[in-house]
């Protein structure tokens, strides 16, 4: 396989630049590669939109968890810091 | 300023919060409590060492990723066979052995999140926490550790004992198994 060839085949490689691009650095060779790959592959540049959109949304899964708001049962709370008092008294 | 610690409050103002930290990243209630049980036992031990730079909070959130991590790592350890070769199964569906091309059927197509400003639906949320909860331990702890709590990749490596180039692997194939949970489950 010609190597302008393997470029426009390889979307496991593409997909991997995606999200080695999206969080760090990736050569100029892999630049280059990735732009050559995304104007033919339609598939990947679906790809590229959603990962983004996941990552985003993944995130404010995460913060919205983190919202303030009571959790742990009042019970366990009151035995919990029964026990740190325990432990402050030792 | 100079932050102080006072642990006769610390259930009342960062128990709920722990919490909440612990069970998005092992998702398991009652290690989840044990593990903000733990995290203030071993903060009582550390009192002394406290230099007030940080928060109570930051600092007690800190000794909780600690835990967070040992578990992460005896979980993986445990389930690296099996879990992974299974979602690994499972990505052999996503591209041509050959050639590194997406399998056809299996592609990505537009499943109505494209536009980053459309609203979330409850029920897309929970599709994607059903879709991560799926994910190999080790994949999930490694995605969490660098999309969320931003880790330096070298810490990250270090911490689960993964090399930089299987970490990149690692991302990647969580990330093309995620997606391909979502479309899956929501079109």
């Amino acid at each position: 396989m010609s190597y302008l060839k393997r470029i426009i085949y390889n979307c496991k490689k593409a997909t991997l630049l995606i999200e080695k691009k999206a969080m760090s650095k990736i050569t100029v060779r892999e630049y280059i590669e990735l732009s050559i790959h995304l104007i033919g592959c339609r598939f990947c540049r679906i790809y590229k939109k959603q990962s983004a959109v996941i990552n985003e949304m993944v995130r404010q899964l995460f913060n919205d968890a983190m919202k303030p708001g009571a959790r742990l049962d009042e019970n366990f709370k009151r035995e919990l810091q029964g026990r740190i008092e325990e432990e402050l008294n030792k | 300023m100079e932050h102080k610690l006072n642990p006769h409050q610390w259930v009342a103002a960062h128990a709920d919060y722990l919490y909440g930290f612990a069970i998005m990243r092992i998702n398991d209630e009652e290690q989840a409590r044990d593990l903000v049980q733990d995290t203030f036992l071993a903060a009582l031990q550390k009192v002394d060492g406290f230099a007030g730079k940080s928060s109570e909070r930051t600092w007690l959130t800190a000794i909780l990723k600690n835990k967070i991590i040992d578990v992460y790592r005896k979980k993986s350890s445990g389930l690296r066979t099996t879990d992974v070769k299974e979602s690994e199964e499972e990505q052999a569906d996503f591209f041509d052995s050959n050639d590194g091309h997406w399998i056809h059927n299996n592609g990505p197509r537009e499943f109505g999140i494209e536009d980053k400003d459309q609203l979330v639906s409850r029920e897309f949320e929970a599709i994607l926490k059903k879709c991560m909860q799926k994910l190999p331990v080790l994949w999930m702890s490694v995605f969490t550790m660098k999309h969320i709590d931003e880790e330096p990749t070298e810490t990250i490596c270090a911490e689960l004992k993964v090399t930089p180039a299987n970490f990149w692997v690692i991302i990647h194939r969580a990330k093309v198994n995620l997606r391909a949970c979502l479309q899956k489950n929501w079109i």
